[in-house]
């Protein structure tokens, strides 16, 4: 049986690509990697009108197939037939926003000039009206020889006439056999630019001028005061509601969790299965796992400020701040990424340029505070800080978490500083992009972005997590220290040992025993580190039950305050974790600057950590 | 060709007051570094094409938002410096 039809979404930036992606093939998407290069490759089943299958592949957003960036690359091979591990597409739908036809329809010509078959999707119809224009479907597709369609990818509107023509197109076939080519017609961007727009006049029946919305809202957005402020009320609330709204959730999760670590000890004997179970992979992974909400209602934030076209405003806001440190205001996306985690915003990084800026944005970046740190935050804060209000609705938790961002966000500025004077000094290069419509971005999509989140987080704490509670469950547990002895189980344990060794170096910046344990295992995910912690004190009290609740008992009784802050320093700076030095080798080419990373971090972390010690002592607290 | 007056009218975008309409007269592409000038290109400048400032970002120089066309585009001062546009009536 031959394979599926391939059909390649291709479009702008903004056309509203991926919303059409989403709508056409609902949850039915597998999300994995072009071979050799890091772009990502989404692709889903979509069903045409008579029943027969098609994979659809949602190709980087391009302006043109003159491509200036690697994801642009791959959606210029993939529609030529030139990329590795892709078959040249049976045909290619071209999405163009109905709103910015002399722009988008560029593109277009290009395309349409290369003979696969071709649907142009005249998308955000809706907004087009909106702001007073009135567009003739029929006018574009005579000029362009191809069917063209009004939709609303967001709405889920004009899905099925798309579909139709699709069908249509792929039973045609192309007009003339396709060869892949290396050098698709390359004709000068000017000229096409100027019949692009002639095209768009042609088809355009009427425009009233009206107050478009998207200026009224960018008036406030974007103005010098209030626009600043309003990002800044954003950011607050957001870090505010990570804390605020996930309570009720995690104390299911918790109390699941509970139930399900006592139906076991309730069903198993005493001993090593038992107790590998217990303390070992339920509390270990339970103990990651509650942080599920925290993390979803992130990158939620995340989700919705990008789709409804709110960050570029933030990014143009942020312009002249990151100018101020030799970055572009680009680089605000990638490092607001890196607050859900620092793997998705250092492979943002490559919508950056210049290379000198890129560089130095991949190495800030891990100093975002990553949700992965929000586990060890959440814990320390809920153990040592009071959960009080400072102010009406503003509590001291929320505070101290918030300045814990802050303090990440300085040390990132002062280290661009630094950076951008020695090691990747050069010229600044500019800031240059286009700023989308506002849009109410659809439930189903953030649903949809964040249901692909969870997934990968649960994939985590299932795989990586795991297994390193059991390693580390097992390091903790022999060998046992002879009966009688007055050595405690942990102490006496080949982790115990390793311990004691870590700790000699960490010592001096105040960090105990429980934390030199915590640290190894933490670098192959930072919240590994709430979770080793509490194997240590399941391990060393077997009768205590696990969980959260007792872990925070715990940290009160065996830790100080001094060494509580110095452990938040610690997080904010060292770069503890794999996936991160993994991805800045992968996009860096090498070992050069992920060894350097690793280096300043680690020294930052350990200054930063040993310096907040050292004041708490002497401050009293 | 442009007649004398026309020539007079010339501003750089980055001089224009907010929200007056005008037209892209000339752009300097000489002064922009060659990604700069392909991006403006994708973005859809090019001479003849209807231009507005529509914001400046606070503390001077900053970024400005300009619509180019139907499109609204966020770009740096000197780049703003590097087009000329003639104010319409």
């Amino acid at each position: 049986m031959n394979p599926a039809p391939l059909v390649a979404l291709v479009g702008n930036p903004n056309a509203g690509k991926s919303a059409l992606f989403n709508a056409l093939t609902g949850a039915r998407q597998k999300v994995g990697n072009y071979p050799g290069v890091t772009v990502e490759r989404h692709s889903g089943r979509m069903a045409l009108p008579d029943g027969r299958p098609v994979e659809l592949v949602d190709l980087p957003g391009a302006y043109s197939l003159d491509p200036s960036s690697p994801d642009e690359q791959v959606t210029r091979d993939v529609v030529t037939g030139t990329q590795t591990g892709e078959r040249l597409p049976d045909a290619i739908v071209v999405v163009v926003d109905a709103a910015n036809l002399d722009n988008h329809l560029r593109f277009t010509l290009q395309l349409v000039a290369l003979g696969l078959p071709v649907v142009v999707a005249l998308n955000m119809i809706d907004l087009a009206e909106r702001d007073g224009l009135t567009l003739d479907p029929n006018v574009l597709a005579q000029e362009l020889g191809v069917p063209v369609l009004p939709t609303v990818a967001v709405r889920r509107r004009g899905l099925d006439a798309l579909k139709e023509a699709l069908a249509t197109v792929l039973q045609q076939g192309p007009a003339h056999p396709i060869r892949p080519s290396d050098h698709p017609v390359a004709e000068d961007i000017v000229t096409l630019q100027r019949r692009a727009r002639a095209l768009s006049e042609k088809a355009t029946v009427s425009e009233t001028a009206v107050r478009r919305w998207t200026h009224r809202l960018d008036a406030v957005a974007l103005h010098p005061v209030f626009g600043t402020l309003l990002l800044l009320a954003i950011l607050f609330v957001m870090f505010q509601a990570v804390f605020a709204w996930s309570q009720a959730p995690i104390d299911w999760i918790q109390g699941g969790m509970d139930a399900l670590g006592g139906a076991v000890s309730a069903a198993l004997p005493p001993g090593f299965i038992r107790s590998l179970l217990v303390d070992g992979l339920i509390a270990g992974v339970g103990a990651v796992v509650v942080f599920l909400p925290q993390i979803l209602i992130l990158f939620a934030f995340i989700l919705t400020l990008e789709a409804s076209g709110y960050m570029v405003r933030a990014a143009f806001l942020m312009d002249r701040l990151m100018a101020s440190v030799g970055l572009s205001g680009r680089a605000f996306i990638p490092l607001l990424s890196s607050f859900a985690c620092a793997v998705p915003g250092i492979m943002a990084t490559r919508t950056i340029d210049d290379e000198k800026d890129r560089l130095t944005t991949i190495l800030i970046a891990p100093l975002m505070t990553c949700s992965a740190r929000l586990p060890v935050y959440s814990i320390m804060i809920g153990a040592f800080i009071p959960a009080r209000d400072v102010l009406p609705g503003v509590g001291l938790q929320g505070l101290v978490l918030f300045s814990l961002y802050v303090a990440g966000i300085i040390g990132a500025f002062f280290a661009a500083l630094i950076l951008r004077k020695t090691v990747t000094k050069g010229a600044s290069s500019g800031f240059l992009m286009e700023m989308p419509k506002y849009q109410w971005p659809h439930p189903k999509d953030l649903l949809l972005g964040l249901w692909q989140r969870a997934l990968i987080f649960l994939k985590r704490a299932g795989t990586i997590i795991a297994s390193t509670t059991i390693v580390l469950w097992l390091l903790l547990s022999f060998p046992k220290p002879p009966i009688g002895s007055t050595v405690s189980p942990v102490d006496y344990s080949i982790a115990g040992r390793i311990g004691h060794g870590i700790e000699k170096v960490v010592a001096p910046i105040g960090f105990n025993r429980d934390i030199s344990l915590a640290l190894l295992p933490a670098m192959s995910a930072r919240e590994v580190a709430v979770a080793a912690i509490g194997t240590v004190y399941a391990i060393d009290n077997p009768d205590q039950p696990a969980g959260e609740r007792n872990l925070i008992q715990n940290l009160r009784t065996h830790w100080t305050l001094p060494t509580a802050l110095a452990f938040l320093m610690w997080f904010v700076f060292a770069p503890q974790c794999i996936s991160t030095i993994a991805i800045t080798r992968r996009e860096t080419n090498g070992w050069k600057w992920p060894a350097f990373m690793v280096g300043y971090l680690f020294a930052l972390a350990y200054i930063a950590a040993g310096a907040t010690y050292w004041i708490a002592v002497a401050i009293g607290l | 060709m442009n007649a004398p007056h026309a020539v007079d009218q010339r501003v750089a975008l980055s001089n224009m007051p907010r929200h007056q309409q005008a037209r892209v007269a000339d752009v300097h592409w000489d002064t922009l570094s060659p990604p700069e000038a392909r991006r403006l290109r994708e973005l859809g400048l090019d001479e003849g094409v209807r231009i507005e400032l529509l914001h400046r970002s606070a503390f001077g120089r900053g970024p400005i938002a300009c619509r180019i066309g139907r499109m609204t585009v966020a770009l740096r001062r000197h780049i703003a410096g590097a087009i000329d546009v003639i104010p319409a009536a």
